[in-house]
């Protein structure tokens, strides 16, 4: 199994230069300055982007596939995020994408937002059966997921046991390749054209299950460029091969999941600090009517991901133009014998400062007591976002008290004075 | 080593927007200290109701958290109207809050005893023009 802790961004060395954006901005403060350079703690890492989108220097890199992957598959397919529609002026029509992307080469198309309908369908049953988990938690966007896994325990039980609509197109285009080409599944290649560099690590390290059939994560923006030439060609005499109606296409946009439960007992947020204080009040039972939550880490909703092209609010009206004179759904199948998750993720306590209660407090009393020697002021110099931060660091034995140039500039004026 | 920890909140008065910040930071010290989320649940949740109150009634107060390694015992205190009739104001769904408060949501009369019910002891004492103080114990086990 991948390690439950990869993420989707890499450091590129040679660009960081040491600088305080991403300790700052990093909601679940992973990151910290050491040595000059950015380390992100992986096992407190949510994979939300917070630091690639803050990085002035572009050291913070997105993982994903290169596009040479498709070259390693017999049989192409891909699987286009609804976001991707999007990205494009005028387009009043799905099907004009979708038959681009067979004209860049690709042998079939999947649409995630048809698989999305689905898994509004599997959630309106689950929904309705399981009042004991209201409000349940989407578990689509995979920051958020994480997110609760590290921060969240209590509200583990209440994540949506149901895997992302990314998953089910996928297993379902895999199924769809091998009954019409014959070829084994090996020579078949899925493609996810994604929005975000999080739906890397959750093709390759899953959670709620052990396997997937995503073989590669493309970014919408390298596939976007390719499209571009394809598009007035396919404009002309597109195919009928849409498969994903208002509520599929929706799932791109904040809000666009919890519609396809037709019903209005839902709220959704979207931005990851937005997205923290709802669970916080969800934690702490503030709300006691809604049956369903749905976050979304990126502002926007998917639309606002990293590997997108277009501003996710531009992006946003597109995608509403687009839906309007769709039918409300497009795919009606029956409820699949698949698509749930295998098991529900453990809570991983990644925060707990000691073994015992005992020793908890006393190191919480040293947090409080190193605090106050500090100036308050936040300034991250010594590597850590806060001065709190720094405390807690150097109680975790992770720096030292001369690590804060302020504690060290009053240590050099008492010996000039002496 | 030190085997309890003080924690002290200055509650203001009539400032909605600043209710909940001493109970959402007794919450995040004691996710560090590894407390079972279902006691910090109910630490915080009784602690919440008892912040609102000090804001709606009292013009507010003052907040002492000690935590041990047996129990998270929460002190408010206000030098508010005091209550006339604790035995009322006990029971679900009495409220003595204006209107403005109830229409930003508050005021349900559900605070008094929801900070009993998630509580595992509870006490008030209360003297009309001197104050109130409510004292709410959680045990960690």
């Amino acid at each position: 199994m991948a390690d439950k802790f990869m993420h989707s961004v890499h450091l590129d060395e040679s660009k960081c230069v040491g600088c305080t954006n991403c300790i700052k901005r990093c909601p679940t403060g992973a990151i910290r300055v050491r040595n000059g350079k950015a380390q992100i703690t992986k096992e407190s890492c949510i994979d939300c982007g917070e630091c690639i989108r803050t990085c002035q220097h572009n050291a913070k890199i997105p993982i994903y596939d290169p596009l040479s992957v498709m070259d390693n598959y017999k049989y192409k397919v891909a699987l286009p995020a609804p976001s991707l529609y999007g990205q494009f002026n005028n387009l009043n029509d799905s099907n004009i994408v979708l038959t681009a992307l067979l004209l860049m080469g690709f042998d079939d198309v999947f649409e995630v937002g048809a698989a999305a309908e689905i898994v509004s369908m599997m959630t309106r049953d689950y929904v309705k059966n399981h009042k004991e988990q209201w409000p349940l938690i989407s578990t689509a966007c995979p920051a958020i997921v994480k997110l609760i896994r590290v921060r969240f325990p209590g509200l583990i039980d209440q994540l949506l046991p149901i895997q992302p609509p990314v998953e089910i197109a996928a297993t379902l285009a895999r199924r769809r390749a091998m009954e019409q080409t014959g070829l084994p599944s090996e020579d078949i290649g899925i493609f996810f054209i994604s929005p975000c560099p999080a739906k890397t690590t959750a093709c390759r390290s899953p959670i709620g299950v052990e396997k997937t059939d995503v073989d590669a994560v493309l970014a919408i923006k390298d596939v976007y460029v390719r499209l571009l030439p394809f598009m007035d060609h396919a404009a002309q005499d597109p195919l009928d091969i849409a498969a994903a109606g208002r509520i599929g296409v929706g799932w791109g946009i904040s809000g666009g999941e919890a519609a396809g439960l037709i019903n209005d007992e839902y709220l959704a947020a979207d931005g990851i600090e937005n997205c923290i204080r709802v669970l916080e009040d969800l934690e702490d039972e503030k709300f006691s009517t809604l049956q369903f939550v749905e976050l979304d880490a990126c502002a926007g909703g998917c639309v606002g991901g990293l590997l997108t092209v277009e501003n996710p609010y531009i992006a946003k009206v597109k995608l509403s133009r687009l839906r309007k004179y769709l039918p409300v759904a497009k795919t009606h199948v029956s409820i699949p014998n698949f698509g749930y998750w295998e098991y529900i993720p453990e809570y991983e306590d990644v925060y707990s400062l000691g073994k015992n209660m005992a020793e908890n407090l006393s190191k919480l009393a040293q947090i409080e007591e190193l605090t106050e020697r500090f100036p308050g002021i936040d300034c991250g110099s010594c590597g850590s976002p806060s001065c709190r931060a720094l405390a807690e660091d150097i109680v975790r034995g992770l720096a030292t008290e001369d690590d804060c140039i302020h504690v060290c500039f009053d240590k050099y004026k008492k010996g000039e004075n002496q | 080593m030190s085997d309890s920890i003080e924690l002290v909140y200055e509650v203001s008065g009539d400032d909605f927007t600043r209710a909940g910040e001493a109970s959402s930071d007794v919450k995040k010290k004691l996710k560090l200290m590894g407390v079972h989320h279902d006691i910090i649940r109910k630490v915080s949740i009784a602690m919440y109701e008892g912040e609102i109150n000090m804001v709606i009634h009292a013009n507010g107060g003052t907040i002492t958290v000690v935590v041990s390694d047996t129990d998270v015992t929460m002190v408010l205190a206000d030098t508010g109207p005091g209550i006339p009739d604790i035995e009322k104001a006990m029971t679900a769904g009495y409220s003595t809050a204006p209107e403005n408060v109830r229409n930003l949501g508050f005021g349900a009369g559900m605070g008094l005893p929801n900070m009993k019910k998630y509580s595992d002891e509870f006490n008030i004492e209360s003297t009309v023009g001197v104050g109130t103080t409510v004292t709410m114990k959680v045990y960690l086990q």
